[in-house]
């Protein structure tokens, strides 16, 4: 059929004289008159990991659904093993070889995996889909990117967000996938899966295939590409070899400037004030035990553990989303019953949630309508005036640093970051002070990023006592003046501000030696 | 403080805000209708005695689909309003017997039952978990089982007094009329201009993160609940002014609950909640009534009439989640 590598050939050795596997030339795409690609190249290579970076906006997505069809492009080619091609369909696209892993993933939660896998396509044998068969192909197929440990017949549904990532890469390699596409894949991972997912990478690259592989996160570019494309814009700033480039200069390529530093410094001593909110002995059956923290005004504290470790029940405990069954909760040196995310308001609690798009924003309803949310809901009933006038909102909006064409936008049409500041300014419109933040830069680019880590040291400094919960260990030393640890639903450690990585990962582990978990 | 240019513009915003954007395309279908009866029927389909007759047919369907885009709004749905209906017709002019002086406790009774099967509603929805097609239908089958087991015909009757409210005017201007303008004036008013009507379109977008923004999402979806079934109750109330005594297939025969849900969808709010407003609805509730005039008078087999009337149910629909793909694209 092609000369290209198929799974299971020999490796060929990443070269950059490598032909391209898969190469597109000036391509252009718009909506509604406004250009979101312009005339961009892209090339991926047998055993090559290509990265796309960009803010948000930039077209990277754009970009890897035209590569994948789900986008019919206005202009330009797509060439596969050297021949043009044109995906009418992404199931004609993953059927030529190209596959892509949405950070969403396409599984149905309460089939198994291995009917995830071969959904559309089971195997019959008289008349009846032979499972014995799929679950056997299934076995291989995780065999091959060494996890075995998923049983094929186990529900979607039951699978770690990492173990549910492997199934999907498992199906893209079923199609016998040439290029994988792979839409910031670590976003979901704790620091081990991020590991274990490189190793699949590698393993894959071994193979033969190209990956092109989205991420915000410059250092696993480092660790794991061969080539970066910077696109900007909807424009190629440029394509440059992984090894003869600096974070740095990256940066500049992607912003169009030099970012000074990434994290605004930390509270000096005489900026703390009083302590706004302390528990003892806080516990959730079954998710949390013994739980002692204070977080004082004008402080941030940073909270790290591994995915399970209870992070966010934490977060959720605290704003009574599922409410502590044990211990005291003092706000203000007042004991306080916060049962529900109401009552956690009425003490000016506001908190921003991990999945923005499910627990933060009302995706239909207006820029003016999110932000209003939490206010409107302290008011009374029958009364839709606001203290402060229409003109609230604009004052609200401008203090996050909102950059949307109008507040009659509907917040699902701004970028990851604009919908970050809108949820942020849910709560400022509250006059919340004590703020939780969960994994707060989620899938959000380094301009954006920087924004919003200015926006919390300013509401620190402000007054407001802020916990945060990030699994991006580099977020968490460079915002937090104190940090928790976290492991096993209790606190496993306290370390003051600028600790290693390393001392995170020992207690968040509770291994002994640095071991793999460096 | 507020500037009528910032009245204006707030009003606008608003309006854009909170009225999905196939809201306006339902008035383009209502004039393209119009204009197609007016060509089929000739000049008299544009008289003022033929308008008001398809008006005055919509007050019935209009009231309680007013209450059922609030609940549809808020991400839930009512089967349970056309007993809720024969319920009220009955039970007033049970209470009424053609006397005047019964009149107020008729209606408060009948307001009253409106609370509790809304109430009931709401709860079973919210706090057993049920979804709200099964609950609502659930609760209609005992309306039915608690009405049919205790009369079989028309019982009691309407005093003239009250049977003003079908049949009088004030000036030019039927009563029912002003009834219809009143509810969907109060229902547009409530969804535009109150923190319960923001809330409704908030629970009924997102309920999760409704309830972490310290909206008390039971509570909005109770009470919408409530409010459909007093509208269900005012509808009942005017069927049992036409028809002077109330009985119990009034409801049913009008099929105000499946009607009701689809003059919602046809005038744009979305299924799921979260989206749309009652001018919608009104307009979709004239599109309703405009073909069964229009059929009417040109005399169709009435079976072609579902016919149409299914083509554009769907068709609505459809065109309106065409339009928001193609905007999400």
């Amino acid at each position: 059929m092609t000369e290209q590598q198929l799974p299971g050939d020999p490796p060929e050795p990443a070269t950059s004289a490598g032909p391209p596997l898969l190469e597109v030339t000036g391509i252009s795409k718009s909506f509604f008159g406004v250009t979101v690609l312009a005339d961009v190249d892209l090339d991926v290579r047998a055993g090559e990991v290509h990265a796309v970076l960009g803010e948000n906006g930039a077209g990277k997505s754009t970009l890897m659904k035209v590569v994948a069809a789900a986008h019919q492009p206005d202009a330009g080619t797509i060439r596969l093993g050297g021949e043009e091609v044109t995906f009418s369909h992404p199931r004609d696209a993953q059927l030529k070889g190209v596959s892509i892993i949405y950070q969403e993933f396409n599984l149905l939660p309460d089939r198994t995996v291995a009917q995830n896998i071969f959904l559309g396509r089971e195997p019959v044998r008289a008349g009846v889909v032979d499972s014995r068969r799929m679950e056997a192909d299934t076995r291989r197929l995780l065999a091959a990117l060494g996890a075995s440990n998923i049983p094929p017949d186990r529900l979607v549904r039951e699978l770690s967000v990492a173990q549910q990532q492997t199934v999907e890469i498992s199906k893209a390699l079923s199609y016998e996938a040439r290029v994988l596409v792979m839409d910031e894949p670590t976003a979901a991972l704790s620091p081990h899966e991020t590991e274990a997912l490189f190793e699949r990478v590698r393993r894959l690259q071994e193979q033969g295939l190209g990956i092109l592989y989205i991420s915000h996160r410059l250092k696993e570019i480092f660790e794991l590409a061969q080539r970066v494309t910077v696109l900007k814009d909807g424009r190629r700033v440029g394509t440059v070899e992984a090894s003869a480039v600096t974070t740095r200069e990256l940066v500049r390529m992607m912003v169009g400037r030099d970012l000074a530093h990434y994290y605004p410094p930390h509270a000096s001593p005489d900026e703390l004030g009083e302590v706004r909110l302390r528990v003892r002995g806080g516990g959730v059956p079954g998710l949390l035990h013994d739980i002692d923290l204070e977080v004082r005004a004008g402080e941030i504290v940073g909270v790290a553990g591994l995915a399970g470790s209870g992070r966010t029940e934490l977060a959720q405990a605290l704003f009574g989303v599922r409410p502590f069954g044990s211990g005291r909760v003092e706000v203000d040196g007042r004991a306080v019953d916060l049962r529900t995310p109401r009552a956690a308001l009425r003490q000016r609690m506001g908190f921003v949630t991990e999945d923005r798009k499910a627990e933060g924003l009302v995706l239909p309803l207006a820029v003016r309508d999110n932000g209003l949310l939490a206010l409107r809901a302290l008011g009374r009933w029958l009364s839709g005036r606001l203290p402060g006038g229409p003109l609230r909102v604009t004052d609200l909006m401008k203090r996050v640093d909102l950059r949307a064409a109008s507040l009659d936008q509907e917040v699902r049409y701004l970028s990851g970051g604009n919908q970050q500041k809108v949820v942020l300014a849910k709560w400022l419109a509250t006059n919340a002070s004590i703020l939780i933040f969960d994994e707060p830069t989620r899938g959000i680019d380094v301009g954006a990023k920087a924004g919003i880590h200015e926006l919390m040291r300013e509401l620190a400094r402000a007054g407001a006592a802020i916990l945060m919960i990030s699994s991006e260990l580099p977020e968490v030393i460079g915002m937090s003046d104190r940090m928790l640890v976290m492991r096993g639903g209790t606190i496993a450690g306290r370390l003051p501000a600028d600790p290693t990585e390393d001392r995170i990962m020992l207690l968040a582990t509770g291994e002994r030696d640095l071991g793999e978990a460096a | 403080m507020t500037t009528p240019a910032n009245t204006l513009r707030r009003f606008a915003g608003t309006g854009r805000g909170l009225m999905a954007d196939s809201g306006a395309l339902v008035f383009v279908v209502l004039g393209l209708l119009v204009a197609g009866s007016w060509a089929l029927v000739g000049p008299s389909f544009l008289s003022y005695e033929n308008i008001l007759s398809i008006v005055q047919r919509s007050v019935a369907l209009g009231i309680v689909a007013a209450g059922q885009t609030i609940v549809i709004l808020v991400g839930s749905l009512d089967l349970s309003v056309a007993y809720l209906v024969s319920v009220t017709a009955v039970i007033a002019s049970a209470i009424m017997q053609g006397d005047p002086a019964l009149m107020l406790p008729a209606v408060a009774v009948c307001l009253a039952i409106g609370v509790i099967v809304g109430l009931t509603n709401g709860l079973i929805i919210t706090k057993l978990r049920v979804n709200a097609f099964i609950a609502t239908l659930g609760v209609a089958l005992i309306l039915r089982g608690v009405l049919n087991a205790s009369v079989d015909n028309f019982t009691g009757s309407v005093p003239i007094e009250f049977q003003a409210l079908a049949y009088a005017s004030l000036g030019p201007v039927p009563y029912s009329i002003m009834l219809l303008a009143g509810v969907f004036a109060a229902g547009w008013f409530l969804l535009r201009y109150t923190r319960l009507g923001h809330h409704i379109y908030a629970v009924g977008g997102d309920e999760e993160t409704a309830r972490l923004s310290g909206i008390r999402s039971h509570r909005i979806i109770i009470t919408s609940h409530v409010i459909v079934s007093l509208t269900a109750v005012l509808t009942g109330l005017f069927i049992v002014s036409r028809l002077r005594a109330g009985a119990p297939w009034v409801g049913p025969d009008g099929a105000y609950d499946l009607e009701s849900i689809a003059a919602v969808v046809v005038g744009g709010t979305a299924l799921a909640g979260g989206r749309g407003g009652v001018l919608g609805t009104l307009a979709g509730v004239f599109i309703l009534a405009l073909l069964d005039n229009v059929f009417n008078q040109l005399q169709v087999n009435p079976f072609i009439k579902d016919i149409v009337r299914g083509v554009i149910i769907v068709g609505a629909v459809a065109i309106y989640a065409l339009g928001s793909r193609r905007r999400d694209g």
